[in-house]
């Protein structure tokens, strides 16, 4: 049984002093039931999540207590993703025939600060200064770098490239476009990265309603397709956050691993992708997804941001709402905005940020610590 | 350093001077882990044994840590008195790379193949007054 998408629903991101983030969560829920025409009572099961938001079943309590199936997923950065995937096997099964994923967040300001314990390390970890995800990334892009003769201006052109398009979305969090020196000259927060080259913690919802595909004209005259759902973990050697030590051989990251099971599943390549979202927890991440998930070969994003491929009107538009670097990073919700912005390109609402050409088949990739990584492919 | 300890038992050899990071390494599979192990990362085994990872090593990538973290962050700084600090992966003689503070908190000392060599630092002191220590790494020219 083909998987569609029939109702997308979203609480704007960035900040809601007056909403819970359950509130957000169930706001969300209600957009895409309506954008569906379908009551809550009809939902068979949900997956949802949410890291500091509360447990997603809750939503019950606000959305109605019908005795749906309600699994509550928790996953980091790949929650929406890991949820989304929760749901496509359910339908793929053809043990239901319609269900909800639901993901919101409300964190704290600043950086996210974890506890050595819940990732299996010793306090002395944290307590000498090596527990922060910044650090992680500005390692991993330096390394890159080194590698693959990405420069600096690279960097900048991807933060540009997502308040501009962030610019031109009206939920995202972050509506003003950076100029070039804004970025540039921006304070450092860990080499190479700067301010506005990292995305902040936020609150928001997204929801989806998913369907069997043969029913999916009852609720939407435009049903987008989900034609593969992958979720994979760290192998050896993948570099992680959070890793006292690595080992000698770099191996392959998960993305890599989903991204080509993926394309397999899916029976298409990524010459056949119109448009894409890919993680971009930071400058770096956008720029190494680019590679990971099959789009160049590493060192080619030079040339790509250079020449624009990634903007809305190149070649393979990347993040076209802005991304997490516009849109902020409501951990529940995130990989849950990326398939919603690819739904709604696909189909043709994007406004201002709307795609040319008629875009046929999507791409979302979410990336998770300490190494999980989601890869969904959408069709028309 | 008398009335000074590690912070954390068998992260490094201590009082012997100089100093060397203390690890695992896998007898079935020979792949060496930091901190020690009980069991491997790479081939699930379980004969594990302690391995002297040495102190000295290249820069495989670094960042600078530039404001003062939050909680689990400790140590005696305060917003006023902090320091940036460097961080960084070591490669060592058996290609293992460790996750390391560097003394070194300038871009401009930073070059990813630089030659670097393990100190031990105080962390803060303790309830008696005692001194916690970790490791870090530092250029090794500068340390001569
Ligand atoms: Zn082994």
């Amino acid at each position: 049984m083909d998987v569609a998408i029939v109702g997308l629903g979203m609480h704007p991101f960035g900040r809601t002093p007056s909403m819970t983030g359950l509130e957000q969560g169930a706001a969300a829920a209600r957009a895409a039931l309506a954008d569906a025409g379908v009551d809550f009572k009809r939902m068979e099961f949900a997956y949802g999540g949410s890291q500091d938001g509360g447990n997603a079943d809750s939503l019950v309590n606000l959305l109605g207590l019908t005795g749906l199936q309600f699994t509550n997923v928790a996953n980091g950065c790949a929650t929406g993703g890991s949820s989304l995937h929760g749901a496509y096997s359910a339908i793929k099964s053809g043990q239901y025939d319609i269900g909800l994923v639901v993901g919101f967040d409300k964190h704290e300001r600043g950086a996210f600060n974890a506890k050595p314990a819940d990732w299996g390390l010793d306090d002395w970890y944290g307590e000498t200064g090596l527990m922060l995800t910044t650090q992680y990334f500005g390692m991993k892009i330096q390394r890159y770098m080194h590698d693959h003769g990405i420069s600096r201006e690279t960097l900048i052109r991807v933060a540009e490239k997502a308040f501009r398009n962030g610019s031109l979305t009206p939920t995202a969090w972050r509506q003003a476009a950076l100029s070039w020196e804004e970025i540039e000259n921006a304070p450092m927060v860990s080499e190479p990265l700067n301010k506005f080259m990292f995305c902040s913690p936020a609150e928001g919802g997204c929801a989806l309603i998913v369907c069997r595909a043969d029913i999916a004209h009852q609720f939407h005259p435009r049903p987008i397709y989900l034609k593969t759902a992958v979720v994979r973990s760290r192998n050896y050697g993948s570099f992680e956050v959070f890793s006292p030590s690595q080992p000698p051989e770099v191996a392959h990251s998960p993305t890599v691993t989903a991204s080509q099971a993926a394309f397999e599943l899916a029976g298409v390549g990524p010459e056949d992708i119109d448009v894409a979202q890919l993680q971009d927890t930071e400058v770096g991440a956008e720029i190494m997804h680019m590679a990971e998930n099959g789009f160049c070969e590493h060192g080619d994003q030079e040339n790509w941001l250079a020449e624009g491929v990634t903007e809305i009107t190149g070649r393979l538009p990347v993040n076209t709402d802005g991304g997490c670097l516009a849109n902020g990073e409501p951990v529940g919700a995130s990989g849950l905005r990326q398939v919603h912005e690819i739904c709604v390109q696909l189909r043709g609402e994007g406004g201002a940020r709307q795609v040319a050409g008629d875009p046929q088949v999507g791409y979302t990739h979410v990336y998770g610590a300490p190494g999980i990584s989601g890869v969904n492919i959408l069709a028309r | 350093m008398p009335d000074a300890k590690p912070l954390h038992d068998g992260l490094f050899s201590w009082p012997d001077a100089p100093s060397t990071l203390m690890g695992s390494r896998c007898l079935d599979c020979g792949e060496h882990a930091f901190p020690s192990q009980k069991s491997c990362r790479a081939c699930s085994g379980q004969n594990m044994t302690a391995a002297d990872l040495g102190n000295e090593g290249v820069l495989w990538t670094w960042t600078i840590q530039s404001f003062m973290p939050k909680t689990p962050y400790h140590t005696d700084e305060t917003p006023e008195t902090f320091k940036p600090y460097g961080v960084g992966y070591i490669e060592l003689a058996c290609g293992l790379k460790v996750e390391s503070r560097l003394r070194e908190n300038q871009a401009e000392q930073l070059k990813i193949g630089m030659p670097m060599k393990l100190e031990i630092i105080t962390v803060r002191k303790d309830d008696e007054g005692s001194d916690l220590l970790t490791f870090q790494f530092c250029a090794s020219e500068e340390q001569g």
